[in-house]
């Protein structure tokens, strides 16, 4: 009786809904960040539109200053940062393949390219500072600082996690049974390229 | 060989795709990268222009998406949420760049 009753409340994997390609939809990593995700994506979100519209009242000065940008230094970051996405995706692969030595080489990979992207960033920011460019210069560089910068402090706290993830993996702490740490991670890691796929052209092509 | 087979069995179950997808995907996001940024280096302007900057950008982040977070065999919820975001803001930068042209 006890057996049914628990059988009705929760039934057996063989009985259980799964989609009929295959095995059951799994959410990677842990739920909280995916909701942490989704508030990065608003947030970010809500400046991408603030400063479309801000352009669309004020398109000749956008036009004008974008023109000012190195439009090679945010290409260069957008290449660093998809391959340092791509590094990681490398680097969960081997942990799911009991492979926690290349997993953490791969992230290694990712690391270096993260790095890269702050380095390129730094010298970016040099010029802009010491051509006069600031905060109050115009409503253009407001949004550009405010928007490449908060974008750069989320890539320096993606960069403390693949350290964190580094040192686990190294250590073979991930594994076909252990995927939850990294596949978090990872998750993160991914929403700062995402984000930065709008940014590029919005801020640095788009005229 | 114990090993091995639990690689196996993971491998053929996984959520995150084989190497060779995620190295064609890394491909053809490069790719979309360099046309974007020859786009702004030709100076090229206009609302078709736009429309395409942000269709490749909406087609890269659905990669990223989908095969880099793995949400493509997640509860649809979720895929539909980020490829939503992706959709409004898109949408909404569109619109903006349509009231700048009447202004």
């Amino acid at each position: 009786m006890n057996t049914c009753v628990q059988t009705l409340v929760s039934p057996p994997p063989s009985l259980r809904a799964v989609p009929s390609d295959g095995p059951a939809r799994r959410l990677p990593g842990d739920l909280a960040i995916w909701f942490f995700i989704l508030a990065e994506l608003l947030a970010f979100g809500a400046f991408f539109i603030a400063y479309a519209f801000a352009r669309a009242n004020n398109v000749e000065l956008f036009n004008e200053q974008q023109l000012a940008l190195d439009r090679n230094a945010g290409a260069i970051n957008t290449i660093l940062l998809l391959t340092s996405s791509y590094f990681v995706v490398r680097a969960v692969q081997a942990a799911e393949a009991s492979q926690g030595r290349r997993a953490a080489m791969w992230i290694a990979g990712g690391i270096a390219c993260g790095a890269g992207f702050i380095v390129v960033k730094l010298f970016e920011y040099a010029a802009k500072f010491e051509a006069g460019v600031s905060l109050s210069s115009s409503t253009f560089h407001m949004f550009y600082l405010v928007l490449t910068f908060f974008h750069f402090m989320h890539v320096i706290l993606g960069l403390v996690i693949l350290a964190a993830l580094w040192n686990n993996a190294r250590r073979g702490r991930y594994g076909p049974g252990s995927m939850n740490g990294i596949e978090t991670g990872a998750a993160y890691w991914h929403m700062v390229d995402l984000v930065w796929l709008i940014l590029f052209p919005l801020v640095y092509v788009m005229r | 060989m114990q090993t091995h087979q639990s690689s196996a069995h993971a491998l053929s179950h996984s959520d995150h795709g084989t190497p060779l997808r995620a190295t064609v995907i890394w491909a053809v996001l490069i790719a979309a990268t360099i046309v974007t940024w020859s786009v702004g280096e030709s100076g090229t302007t206009g609302p078709a222009i736009v429309g395409l900057l942000f269709s490749i950008a909406f087609g890269k982040g659905a990669l990223i998406i989908l095969d880099y977070m793995a949400l493509r065999r997640a509860p649809l919820m979720w895929p539909l949420l980020a490829l939503g975001w992706m959709t409004l803001v898109c949408a909404l930068i569109g619109i903006a760049y349509w009231k700048g042209l009447a202004a």
